[in-house]
């Protein structure tokens, strides 16, 4: 029944291009699902092993700087007399680059701001965004500053000069971002529940033990940063190739903040809460849109926020999962059974 | 020469300022493990009360800017009274996520009332500068700077010689114990976030009139606290008030001989090299882990 209700999902995600000829939703759902694999990269840092990194948004936009340049090329003055030249390169190698330097950034931070926790690696993690866009902004050789990157070549898929296809259009991109979320979802499940994924479990919830019994506690830190920082730098690729423009903005803190509000409201450390909590702050701002200012609209998000951690501090995954098997446990024995469940009585 | 000198003084100016930034977070920090994110949107508060009563209902420059603070103390208050006090105890994450929604919708809430564009405060200092021999300060920046270290001086005579600053002390030297002497805990809180608060707002009432009042001052303001927290060490008043001097020294410096577009990287670069040099901060107190 399982697989069952799996197909059905993918079924309908898949259909969604051919059943809805509405672009600008269509924009929406790509838009969303870019910060869904940005959401679900997060969650492996803020809900597996419990740090609070709130630099998040560098990763994505070192992502997205470096795929950018890589397919566009530039050139670099670095004496008077020399200039280094490079020239653009396929947009699927420099989609990988950007995976690469994005995870190999993740690899650094991961090592110096592990040295602290708690308020200091948050302060660090800020700080680390904070000094890539001030260099993004400043770096005009090489960024072009404020004056963004244009015409950013778009994906493309089969051979050069046989049958090529650019992905112009928005269905290919949604299919492509779709694919991309599916991997990544996989590929944190499957990473979730191995040993790795233990590993980092058991340092969210007690690290002095986890070390204590032999977990390599930076190790398994700075694998965590490195895998969240590939897939962010993935949907920063994603993104400046789809929107084919970008600028030092990308790396404002707002979007880590937003990035931060799907994960806590969808439900840090469970595998459906950056995806519920993408959809919904990525479509409820098209919602908000009719009847409220872009103000309005983050006042709203900065109270949603404190609310849910206030009435729902484990997200909405698992307040409705608990419902959930409250209701079924509670039908079938009139709520005897629920608290001599374990798993529920651990809950309480 | 000169133009080292002219940083120099710069950035002592600049430094009283940034003190008084640093000293509010590292209060809050220390007696109460919250981080601040609503730092810097008091800051910002603070910057636009003076130019509410100032220039738009015409009060007294100098009155206005007592008002702000006043009104800093109590939004602190409200603030400490309305998110933190119901999460008493609980972990620190919880709180920062509280307080990251709080700076969002107040940040918003600030430029949907006053708009984004950036206001200016006019203040009645002559625009003549004050020149000491090769050297010169803006009359408007030798007040600012006089009155941060009136303020700074008052915080340190608040926190080593009264009541409600040894009560302070000790709730930062170990809670529980403190508690159990009779030190209201509630209040002591409600205290310390109110003065970090009041600290902010000041810090912002003073700067508003030297650049512009824009909605997200608070921003870099709220970064460059933290820096200087880093750099002194957790809950270190005096490690705060040298960070801040320090920060500027660098920023000035940083902005003069190597980019000015470069000038708030500065902070941020310090945090790094402190942490990987001297991860315990330069003036800290505590072990940092946690």
């Amino acid at each position: 029944m399982k697989r069952g209700i799996i197909i059905l999902w993918l079924v309908f995600l898949f259909s969604i291009p051919l059943w809805i000829n509405d672009l600008y939703f269509l924009h929406i759902l790509i838009n969303t699902g870019i910060f869904v694999i940005a959401a679900m990269s997060l969650n492996l840092l803020l809900g597996y092993t419990g740090q609070l990194s709130l630099g998040h948004v560098a990763f994505f936009g070192i992502g997205a700087y470096v795929s950018a340049l890589l397919s566009v090329g530039f050139d670099l003055e670095l004496t008077d007399t020399y200039t280094f030249v490079f020239d653009p390169i396929p947009v699927w190698v420099a989609f990988l680059c950007g995976i690469i330097v994005a995870s190999l950034f993740g690899w650094f931070i991961g090592k110096v701001a592990f040295k602290v926790r708690g308020a200091y690696f948050v302060i660090v993690t800020i700080s680390f965004a904070e000094v890539v866009r001030l260099v993004s902004l400043n770096w005009v050789d090489l960024t072009e500053g404020p004056m963004a990157i244009n015409n950013i070549p778009p994906f493309t898929l089969g051979i050069p000069s046989v049958w090529e296809m650019t992905f112009y259009q928005k269905e290919p991109n949604y299919y492509l971002i779709l694919i991309i979320a599916i991997i990544c979802y996989v590929l944190i499940r499957r990473i979730v529940q191995s040993r790795i994924g233990r590993a980092m479990i058991s340092l969210r919830e007690n690290e002095p033990l986890a070390a204590s019994v032999g977990v390599d506690v930076t190790h398994y830190l700075v694998i965590a940063t490195v895998i969240a920082a590939a897939m962010a730098g993935a949907a920063g690729g994603l993104y400046t190739h789809y929107v084919r423009i970008v600028d030092p903005d990308i790396f404002l803190f707002i979007y880590t903040v937003t990035m931060v509000i799907m994960v806590v409201c969808g439900g840090k450390g469970t595998l459906a809460g950056p995806v519920v909590g993408g959809i919904i702050f990525g479509v409820l701002p098209e919602i908000l849109r009719e009847f409220a200012a872009p103000e309005i609209q983050w006042i709203i998000y900065g109270i949603a926020m404190i609310v849910i951690v206030f009435f729902l501090p484990d997200g909405i995954v698992p307040a409705l999962t608990n419902w959930w098997n409250d209701r079924r446990k509670g039908v079938l024995s009139s709520g005897l059974v629920a608290d001599s469940d374990p798993a529920i009585r651990d809950k309480k | 020469m000169t133009e080292f000198l002219q940083h120099i003084l710069n950035a002592i100016v600049l430094g009283g300022t940034y003190a008084l930034l640093g000293i509010g977070l590292t209060l809050i920090f220390g007696i109460m493990k919250v981080v601040n994110f609503t730092h810097g949107e008091l800051y910002s508060f603070g910057a636009y009360m003076v130019f509410m009563f100032s220039a738009m209902l015409g009060l007294n420059f100098f009155l206005a800017i007592l008002v702000a603070m006043v009104l800093g103390v109590v939004l602190g208050a409200v603030i400490e009274f309305v998110l933190l006090r119901p999460l008493r105890g609980a972990n620190i994450d919880t709180t920062m996520l509280v307080m990251i929604g709080a700076w969002i919708a107040m940040q918003n809430l600030e430029q949907f009332s006053w708009g984004g564009v950036a206001k200016s405060i006019s203040h009645p200092f002559p625009s003549d500068p004050l020149v000491i021999g090769d050297v010169s300060v803006s009359w408007i920046r030798v007040f600012v700077f006089c009155f941060a270290i009136l303020l700074i001086a008052g915080s340190y005579f608040l926190i080593n010689r009264t009541k409600l600053g040894k009560s302070m002390r000790a709730t930062f030297q170990d809670r529980d114990t403190a508690a159990l002497m009779g030190v209201n805990i509630n209040a002591v809180y409600t205290a310390t976030f109110a003065l970090g608060s009041g600290l902010a707002a000041s810090a912002g009432a003073l700067l508003g009139p030297v650049f512009v009042v824009t909605p997200t001052m608070g921003d870099l303001a709220a970064l460059k606290a933290f820096a200087i927290v880093i750099l002194g060490g957790l809950g270190s008043i005096v490690g705060a008030t040298i960070g801040g001097f320090i920060l500027a020294l660098a920023e000035e410096l940083g902005a003069g001989y190597i980019s000015s577009g470069y000038r708030d990287a500065m902070g941020f670069a310090l945090i790094i090299l402190v942490l990987i040099y001297r991860p315990t901060g330069l003036f800290a107190l505590k072990e940092r882990y946690g």
